[in-house]
Formats: structure tokens, sequence, C-alpha cells
């Protein structure tokens, strides 16, 4: 019954960010077959099962407490020690309440200075159990032996002298690092991990040592009998000098004697940087044990030899613009027909393209340089079409499908990348660019013979009027299919609100990489009526279902809600008055100020690549990818700010205010007498745990009848100044990569702007944290007093109270920024909302709110109940 | 640590302790009615609270009294206060939550009243106050519904909450130990840890911990799954001055788990059985010579420290325990390896090479 063991395996295939498959099972909740990948790595040996939920889709807490609950009740998986695994603490602890055995935690670092160090360990101490400890601190991860050693020292020293932490249940992760990577900084990286480990083991008693081991062969991506090599031979020197737990997939590791002698001897160069010409000795070998290569180390013209066919799926598959027009022209000659070209070598290229995207062996960052390339080649041989007497649309192609974002919405990043990956793909897109009436869509669909109509929106509003087109679809008698996608959107309002509207097919696409198969699928003679019947009954069914959860959400009236309103003790509390009334602007901000603030996780989702910043860029599957678009990005900011592309404004202010209700009344002046506007909230109506309150944002302002003086403030920024000039530029290069990066960096950047100003709000401006010192991971995670929430996200939903901030901030003036109809601001890279300065004040998700509510905030407003309902559609049930 | 902390590790040192034997048993034997339990505080409770026994702390004290009284005669060195079930969670049963610190303060209050009287007594028998906290009537690690095995009826922090309160009220009202008793989920005593460290913590206070587990049937796991080893490598983080197991068994199907958990555990052993399996009516009849004479082989091979009795044990049973096992040395804290001990539901070990 006992197990013990010197070397200890831990099983990773529970982790989603290190297995597709496992991610799959876990955002499509088949969490019965997910437990069946738990069930099967127990029974494979694993001694420690690794379980980890960090990825964007998910909510990870949540997810991560369903599936510890879920192994607790299978007595074949629970019987092993489970490992938390999560770069979130908050992630980690709600884990460690789930399980009763003695678990170990991955991990806690000093990464966040000693402070939260201790925290964290002592919390991990008090929840029983063991802990591992990455060699991170607040300069960052150690990557050389010293560092290593040094940090694990210190952690170490804290842990044991400081915490009472036993020292045999601390593990440490002294981390693993790619070797051969072309880079010389790189080669010593497996050397100083074994020599870490070896003093490690020698200088802290009792400590372990764990870690990573793919990682070290990572640059041999795609020749696994070289990587399998690598991690043997790694794993026998790291194992001698101490390593006793390793993250190890037991599918990637080979017998170190049964490796070829050769072989073992050019990866025992590398793994213990024996010699200065170890990565390109092993590189001239590593093909003839798999036909693939791992990484292009420089530059290789070899396949500038090849045909111009060969040479143009190259440019393609690779994204390299070069040559593009030159071997266009070579072919142009060759084929005889400028037609020919798309059609033959051009079409085929990105057909693999379109797979190897399909099958995940390319990243959307890449498949936008693939499209950037296309672009170019079929602009360099319109003007012969055209003299030809052909026109482009004569090219065949798999179907028509229209792109809009549609009326009130701005955003069109994930429609232009949707667009992309379609035309990759061999599709036909017309787009009708961003603010789309249905109107012109409609007319438009008719006119261009379009096969599917698709539609995107970012803001809760154009859902509403996604539903108004599928309404008109009915209407005017089409039967074409729709698509729906963007962030807002979901499978399940889909479902429920859009696709009882129109009788033909309505599809919710989750994401780029799926909107081909579902293209496909929808224009397949054989696929399409499986398909379709299939996503009919599946949506039915989600509408029963929520039908039915409907009439089990327990909500409470809006009369009990106020009586549970979020208790603070103004008695005792004394409001901090801003260091300014009224309105302040700023023009030209200083962009350089800014670049610190960038949160990157938000970044790379848009991009489609999964996992969180700064970790992503040394992500298994992914950090390749990573690493080449965060380059590409730093380059541009430096050009954003070297070249001026982008202008920052702003406009903040701040008013007398006191709570009324669950409005917040703001007052001309001080004496408080006459109101200059109100503010109004909604408050959560759902039925409360005791202990837990129905929150509403006005519950954080003093109420009148305190008696204490109180304030509001409010702020909107942008960074989209002078955007539309430089993304005319992109157009007419056809430099789709460079137009979807610019969007997004410049959307990083105005988060960022609003991370920054609200720092200056708290430190100077209002004035109440003066002291404050934080990182900006401290930052990213709200590690400070106040909140800043705007209008349309979760804790105030009605985008329509945006006006009202705009007047009173003078937003269009001051700041540049307009209001589309549906409350969309322009430029989209911008930020609005709220500044409560209340410590105790939190961010909240309103939830769905009753008619009760409805009616009497129509009436606090002064508004048509009908107007309301529609505006508060997403939290209506 | 208190000064009596420090006795107690003494006393530990030299002898094998006595704790007392069932509550319930000895209020039974009152047949006491349903106006006896609600007394004139509760004389209009809108709910029946008959079968409440920790309310008898608040209603009927000298009854309490009386019955750690007559353990302590017998020769207990400690008994454990009337508060198995004084917890928000299972008082809601009766609507009496609000009462929770209140009966956890006066349960402390009645033992330590009557500890100081024998105490004083006799100086050289100093007497010692457990203050026990029960599994409550829900488990954080196993769910309710069958058709919903990711179900929880109670979460980890719910419990912490309500073991907090029952910890306050425990040190409030003067124990010397705070016993954790009766485990079925090894998640709730995880809870029930965390929470009686955090009223340490706050109060700059340490009370030596008991921790008591319970097997609940012939497969020799706890309820929620776990071996003897893999229960103990759960709770080791509590430092606790003894770990041990009680109730659902009788001494003869209890010894083996003790036998694991005293190789491995570097802390005092307890162990308080059932006198012996319930009959067909729900009796426990091993009689006190019956139950001492196992106990004292027990104590004889070296397995024990604290021992007492549980469900169906009286005074004359441990009476018979007291003498039975006097003059035998204690079992002697074994010194363990230290390595990293890991468990799910069975324990796992990484040895250093």
């Amino acid at each position: 019954m006992k197990k013990s063991a010197i070397f200890i395996n831990v099983g990773e295939r529970t982790n989603v960010t290190g297995s597709a498959q496992f991610k799959k099972l876990i955002l499509n909740g088949e969490f019965s077959k997910a437990l069946d990948v738990a069930r099967q790595q127990v029974e494979a040996g694993a001694q420690i099962i690794d379980v980890n939920m960090d990825e964007a889709m998910l909510d990870s807490e949540q997810a991560m407490v369903t599936f510890l609950n879920l192994i607790a009740s299978e007595p074949d998986i629970s019987r092993v020690p489970v490992m938390i695994d999560s770069s979130k603490w908050s992630v980690i602890e709600a884990g460690l309440k789930c399980v009763q055995g003695k678990a170990v935690v991955n991990s806690i670092s000093m990464k966040e200075g000693k402070e939260a160090f201790i925290k964290q360990a002592t919390l991990v101490k008090n929840y029983g159990a063991a802990a591992v400890v990455m060699a991170f601190d607040e300069q960052g991860q150690a990557d050389t032996c010293a560092r290593k050693v040094e940090i694990c020292t210190r952690s170490y020293d804290i842990l044991v002298n400081e915490v009472g932490f036993p020292p045999e249940d601390i593990i440490f992760d002294p981390n693993i690092f790619a070797v051969a990577t072309g880079i010389e900084e790189h080669n010593n990286y497996s050397v100083d991990f074994i020599e870490a480990t070896r003093l490690i083991k020698k200088t802290l008693p009792y400590a372990h040592v764990s870690g990573g081991v793919s990682n070290v062969s990572f640059s041999f991506r795609g020749n696994n009998p070289v990587r399998e090599a690598m991690h043997s031979v790694f794993l026998y020197h790291a194992i001698s000098a101490g390593m006793d737990m390793g993250i190890v997939n037991a599918g990637l590791i080979t017998v170190y004697s049964e490796i070829p002698h050769e072989l073992r001897e050019r990866v025992e160069d590398v793994i213990l940087n024996r010699r200065d010409d170890a990565t390109d000795r092993l590189l001239e070998i590593a093909e003839q044990f798999k036909g693939e290569k791992g990484i292009q180390l420089t530059e290789d013209l070899s396949w500038r030899e090849g045909t111009v066919e060969k040479r143009l799926s190259h440019a393609l598959v690779k994204g390299v613009t070069s040559f593009i027009e030159q071997d266009t022209e070579e072919a142009r000659k060759k084929l005889d027909k400028a037609l020919d070209v798309i059609e033959g070598p051009l079409m085929d290229g990105m057909n693999v393209v379109g797979d190897l995207f399909g099958s995940g062996q390319m990243f959307l960052p890449q498949v936008v340089k693939s499209a950037r390339v296309m672009k170019q080649a079929v602009a360099y041989l319109l003007p012969f079409i055209e003299a030809e007497k052909a026109t482009a649309g004569d090219i065949s192609n798999k179907g028509k499908i229209l792109m809009a974002t549609v009326k009130g919405d701005v955003h069109d990043i994930g429609k232009n990348i949707v667009g992309v990956v379609l035309q990759c793909n061999n599709y036909e897109v017309v787009d009708l660019g961003v603010m789309a009436p249905y109107e012109k869509i409609l007319k438009t669909a008719k006119e261009e013979k379009v096969d599917i109509i698709g539609l995107s929106g970012l803001i809760t509003p154009s859902l509403e009027e996604m539903s108004q087109v599928a309404l008109e679809m009915e209407r005017q008698g089409f039967t074409i299919p729709l698509m729906i996608g963007g962030a807002t959107t979901s499978k399940i309002h889909t479902a429920v609100k859009i696709a009882p509207h129109y009788m033909h097919p309505v599809i919710h696409v989750l994401d780029a990489s799926r909107a081909v198969g579902v293209a496909s699928n929808l224009l397949s003679e054989t696929l399409k009526e499986d398909f379709v019947t299939k996503t009919a009954r599946d949506y039915q069914d989600m509408r029963d279902r929520h039908a039915r959860g409907k009439a089990k959400q327990d909500r409470i009236s809006i009369q009990d809600c106020r009586e549970n309103k979020f208790p603070l003790d103004w008695q005792n509390y004394n409001p901090p008055k801003p260091s300014f009334l009224g309105v302040k602007s700023f023009d030209d901000y200083d962009l350089g100020k800014l670049v610190d603030y960038i949160d990157w996780t938000p970044f790379f989702r848009t991009w489609e690549l999964a996992g969180n910043y700064p970790k992503i860029l040394q992500d298994d599957v992914v950090g390749d990818m990573a690493r080449s678009l965060f380059s590409d990005a730093e380059a541009m900011l430096k050009s954003i700010q070297e070249e001026k592309w982008l202008t920052a404004r702003a406009s903040i202010g701040f008013w007398p205010a006191n709570a009324v209700g669950d409005d917040v009344a703001l007052y001309t002046g001080e004496d408080r007498t006459d109101i200059l506007e109100m503010v109004p909230f909604l408050r959560q109506q759902i039925r409360k745990r005791e202990g837990s309150y129905n929150m509403c944002l006005a519950d954080y302002v003093a109420p009148k009848e305190s008696g204490k003086p109180d304030y509001l403030g409010g702020f909107v920024v942008t960074t989209g100044i002078g955007i539309e000039e430089k993304l005319n530029e992109f157009k007419t290069h056809h430099d789709v990569f460079n137009d979807i990066l610019l969007k997004s960096l410049a959307d990083r950047l105005a988060e960022a702007f609003a991370e920054h100003m609200h720092e200056r709000v708290r430190k100077e401006f209002w004035g109440y944290a003066a002291a404050e010192n934080l990182t900006n991971q401290e930052l990213i995670r709200e590690r400070y007093d106040g909140i800043r929430p705007a209008p349309g996200y979760p804790a105030c939903p009605d985008h329509s109270t945006k006006p009202t901030l705009f007047k009173l901030l003078d937003g269009t003036n001051r700041a540049g920024v307009t209001l589309t109809d549906s409350m969309a601001m322009l430029p989209t890279a911008a930020v609005s909302g709220y500044y409560f300065s209340h410590p105790k004040s939190q961010y909240f998700g309103m939830g769905k709110i009753g008619e009760d509510q409805l009616e009497d905030y129509a009436k606090r407003r002064g508004m048509d109940i009908e107007v309301a309902r529609r505006w508060l559609a997403s939290n209506m049930v | 640590m208190t000064q009596r902390s420090e006795i107690l590790k003494n006393a530990l040192k030299n002898s094998i302790l006595i704790l007392d034997g069932a509550m319930g048993t000895m209020i039974q034997r009152h047949k006491l009615s349903e106006a006896d339990y609600r007394g004139e505080r509760f004389k209009d409770w809108p709910q029946d609270v008959k079968g409440n026994n920790d309310l008898l702390t608040l209603t009927q004290p000298d009854i309490i009294m009386d019955i750690h009284r007559q353990y302590y005669a017998a020769g207990a060195d400690m008994v454990e206060t009337n508060t198995f079930n004084s917890t928000r969670v299972s008082q809601a049963d009766y609507g009496m939550e609000d009462l929770a610190y209140e009966l956890n303060k006066r349960g402390a209050e009645i033992a330590r009243s009557v500890a100081d009287e024998f105490t004083n007594q006799n100086p050289d028998k100093p007497r010692f106050v457990v203050g026990t906290v029960g599994p409550t009537s829900r488990t954080a690690s196993l769910s309710p519904d069958v058709n919903n095995p990711a179900f929880r009826n109670v979460t980890f922090d719910e419990l912490v909450k309500n073991y907090h309160e029952a910890a306050c009220g425990l040190m409030d009202g003067g124990a010397d130990i705070i016993m954790i008793e009766t485990i079925f989920d090894t998640l709730n005593a995880k809870a029930a840890i965390f929470a009686v460290n955090k009223v340490f913590s706050e109060r700059k206070k340490t009370l030596p911990i008991m921790i008591s587990g319970t097997i609940t049937d012939a497969s020799g796991r706890t309820l929620s799954g776990q071996t003897a080893e893999a229960f103990w490598y759960s709770v080791r983080h509590a430092k606790p001055i003894s770990i041990g197991f009680n109730c659902a068994l009788g001494a003869k199907e209890l010894r083996q788990h003790i036998v694991s958990v005293s190789k491995i555990a570097d802390c005092n052993i307890s162990a308080h059985p059932n006198a012996g399996l319930p009959n067909e009516m729900g009796e426990y009849d091993e009689s006190p010579s019956d139950m001492a004479i196992q106990l004292k082989e027990w104590g004889q091979s070296g397995l024990l420290n604290i021992v007492g009795g549980c469900c169906g044990t009286t005074p004359d049973h441990i009476k018979a325990i007291a003498n039975a096992v006097e003059g035998i040395a204690p079992r002697k804290i074994p010194e363990i390896e230290r390595h990293m001990r890991l468990s799910g539901l069975e324990s796992f070990e990484v040895i250093q090479q």
C-alpha cells in the first residue's frame, strides 16, 4: 500500500496548458472523459498527478474545484497525491480547499517579493501541503547556476527559519530552459541546472529538486527521437546530481543506454555544453533521425533554389514577403495566365497553410503573416488579370462569405482575423467593415450572392443587433447560414436569443480556428445536413436546459436585496477628498510612460495563443510563436513611440457625491445642494449565502444620510488618436499582419493608460494612496485600494450611461473620443469608467436582474421600460 | 504554550494518561424529557430539542458536571467537554446555530471548574480539560448527491468559520487542549486544523492539539477512503500532541490501525475505542474488564500514550482501564526519519537519495 520512490514521475497529462486533448475535454465540459485521462495516468504509473486549469477561456478556480471534487469520488485516481498547479494563487488556494490528502502546490516563488512569498508559504503550511518553489525572484527567473542557487538558498532560509516550513516539503524548481537554440547564452542552461541541483542538494538539507524536463529540448520540436534522447541524457545527469522529481511525459523518454552512440555523444555535448559547435553538430545529424527539422537557426536561403511553385509555397507557409513580387512575376510568365498563378501555386500554398493551422501545427500570427504574402501576390497580379479580361471574381473558391461588425460596434480585430483565416482556406470574403447596418448587410448579401453571412461584435448591445439581423433575414426570406462570433457572443446566447429568430442555420463560432470547420461543413453537400441537424438539436437542448435553469435560479426581490447591501461603517470612516474638483484633461500624453503598464496576457489571447505572460514565452507548445510575436510587438511599439503613430489623450474628473439609494448623486459644489447629475447603478439580485451581500456600486459611496462628504471620479482615456492614417497605409500594402498587430497594441496601450492614470489618481489626483508602490504584476492583479469599473462591463452593465459620463468629462472635446449608437467608443483604443476610492470597493458581476429592478431602474432613469430592457438584455432572464 | 501545557507534556512522558468515556451513554441514564432538555430558558423554543445533548450544558449543567466528576473520580486525567456537536452547522438542526459559541465556552467552563476542583484536592494528579470539536454533520470531500459527484453541501471555508467559532469558545472557557475527534472526512479535519491555528495566531496563544480519526469499518479506511497512514500524513502539519483513533470499532478491531500509526507518528498515540461493536439492539456490551484486559496488552506492547473510551463506555470502564494500565510505561515517541510524505487515499513517501 505504501509507495516510496527515489525519482518521482509527475503525470502531466491533466494539464490544460500541456495537453491539447485534456484542454479540449475540459473546455467542452466532458469531465468524465477528463477523469479517464487522469485514471490512465495513474494506471500507467504516475505517482503524483499534476492538475492545471490555467486557460483563459476557463473559470480556472471553478474548473480546478470541480475536477478535484470529481477526482475525490474516484478512488482509483485519488489514491495518489495531487499536484495543484497554477500560476494564480487564487486557483491554488481554491484547490487546497478540496483535497483531503497531503498535496503538492506548484508553485510559489519570490517573484512578487518576500512578503507575498511568506504569506503564501504560511498558507501552504497551514493547509498541510508540500510546495514546489521556483527559482524566481523580483528580478526574474534565475538562469545561471549562481542565480539559481542564490534564490533557492534565500527561499530556503526564509521558508525554514521564518515560516517554519518543513524542509523536506520543499521542492525546488531551478528552471529548465531550452538549449541548442542557436543563441550562445543558452548553451550552458542545462549545465546551470545540473550544477545548481548538485549544490542545492548538498547545501540545503532535505529539500528536493524538480523541473519540467521537456523544456530542455524545446528547439527540436517535431523531432521526437532527438527530443527523447535529450530528455534521457538530461535526466541521466540531473538525477545523478540529485534531481528527484520531474514533470515528464513518459512517452517522450528513451532508455539512456539505447540511444545510438553518435546521437548520444552529440546530445551529451549539447546538454553538458562540452564544445562550442555542439549545437551545429547535433543539428547536422538531427535530420537523419527524423526528416523534419526543429527550428531555423540562421536565415537559410536554400529554399531559393527550388522551382518557382515550391518557392511560392515556401514563402506562404513561412510568411516571407521578401521575394514575393519577383516570384509571382516569374510564375506568371511561366504559367502564361495571371489567374492560373492564383489558382495554382498560390492556392496550393494556402491549402498547406490551412491544413497546418487546422491540425494545430501553425498558430494564428503565422497564418496572418501567410495571408499578408497572399494578399501582396494577388495585388501584384490584379492588373494582369484585368488586362486578361477576367475578374478576381472568376477565381474559383470554396465559397463566398460576407463578414461584418454590426451597427453600433467598431471592434474588428476578431472579425479581421476570421476573415484572414477564411481567405487562407480559399474562401472569398466580402468584408463590410464595422458599424454595418442590417439593411446594408442583407443588400450586399443578395447582390454578391454570398453563401454565408458572418456577424461580429464586442460590446453587449451588439448582441441585440445580431438578433435584429436574424429577424430581418427571416422576414426577407433568406435561407443562407448565419455565423455569429465575437468576444461577448456565446453558444448559449446564440441558441437562446438569436437562433429562434431565423429558421435556417445559425451557428456560433468560438474562435478563428473553428471558422473554417464551420464554413466547410455549412457549404459541403455531404456534411451540411448532418452538421445543421446536429447543431440545431444541440441548441434546442441548450434552450431547454436554459429554460429549466431559469426556473431554478433563485432571485430575491430588489427590496430584500437593498436590505442585504454591502455593509460599510461610515460612522468611523472619512472619505478622502480629491486634490481638485471638476475636470482635468491631458493632451498628447507621453506613450513611453505607458509601455511598462501593458498587461500582455490579453494581447496573446487576441492572437489565439493561450497562456499567461511571461510564462507563455517559455511554453512548450506556443512559446516559439509567442516569442516571435512578442518581438514583432516590441519592434512596433518602438516605432509607435519614435515615429509618433499614435497620440494619447485623456480627461478625468471628480465631483462631490453621495449615494441616494442605488443612485449616486453628483453635486455642483461642496455645499451639496444642487444636483449636477444622478449616476444610476444596478444591484445584484441573486440569492446570496449568509455573509455575502447583494452588491451595488453605489454602496461604495457614503450615503447622503451618513452626512459624510464623499466623491466620485470619472475618466476617459484613449491611445487611438491617429491610428486610421497608419491603418490605411497598411491596407494599401495589403499588410493584414501589421494592421491587426497595431490595433491589438493600441488596445493594450489604452488599457495601460487606464492603469497608469488610475495609479496617478490614487497617488496624486485623489491622493489617498500616496505611498503605494506596486509592480506591474501587482497592478494587473488589482492589489490596490479603489476600483475603476467601466459602464457596459460586469459591475455596471448598462452601456447607455456613457453619454452622461462623457458629458461630465467633456470627453469628446477633451479626449477626442466619440460614442456610436450602441455606445461603442471611437477610436476603439479607449477606456472609460468611474473611480471609487473606498478601500473595500471591489469588482463583481451583476448577473441576472429581476423585472422589479428593471422597472425601478427605468423609472429612476426616466427611461421607457422597453428601452431599458433592450440595454440590459444581457442581464435579463 | 501555557504552564498547564508544560505540565501535560511532562505527565505524558511519565505515564499513560487516562481520557474519559462516553458522554451520551451517561446522559441516557437520566432518561431526560423534552422539557428537561429545554429547561427554563428554552421553554418556548419553536423546535423540539430533545437529543441535543450539548444543550444540556446550558439547561442541565449539574448533570454534565456530575458526569465529568464521575470520570475524574474514576481516575481520568482528562475529560472531554460536552461540545461534540456545538458547531453552527450541527446546531442548525435545532435552529440553535447562534448558540454555538456559548455552548463551547460554557462547556469548557463547566469542565474547567470540575477539573480545578479535583486538582485542588490532589495537586499531584493534575487534571486537564479537553475541548472537543466533532466532525459536524457534513462532509467536505464527499458528495451527498450520487448523481452529482462534484457537489458538496459544505465548503472548506464554511467549516473553517464553524470550527473557528467553536475553538474561540473553548479557549475562552478555559480548555487546556483542543481535540479534533471522530474524524471521518480528513478534509473536515484539515479545515478544523486551519481554523484552530488561525485562532492561535489571532490570540497569540497556542494550546496542544489532539487529533483522533475514525476507521469506520473492516475496510480499514476512514469514511472518506484514507488508510491510517494517509490520514496521518494529511494532518501531520498540525504538529499535534497526539494522533489516534476513536469510535466505530471496539478495541479488538481498532488495534491494527493503532499499530500502523504508532510506527510512523512522531507524537503521542491516543485510543478511545467503543465498548465493543454494537449488538443487534444497538447497545455496546463489552464489560469494563473485557476492555481493560485488551487495553492493558496494548500498553504492554508499547502502543499507548493516552487511552480512554468512546460509545458505550462508563466510569466503570474508565476505572478498570486506569487500573489496568497503571504503572505501565507510556509508548516512547520514535525518531522518524525526515522524508517528504504525501498522501491521496494512500500514503506516498519520497525517500532521499
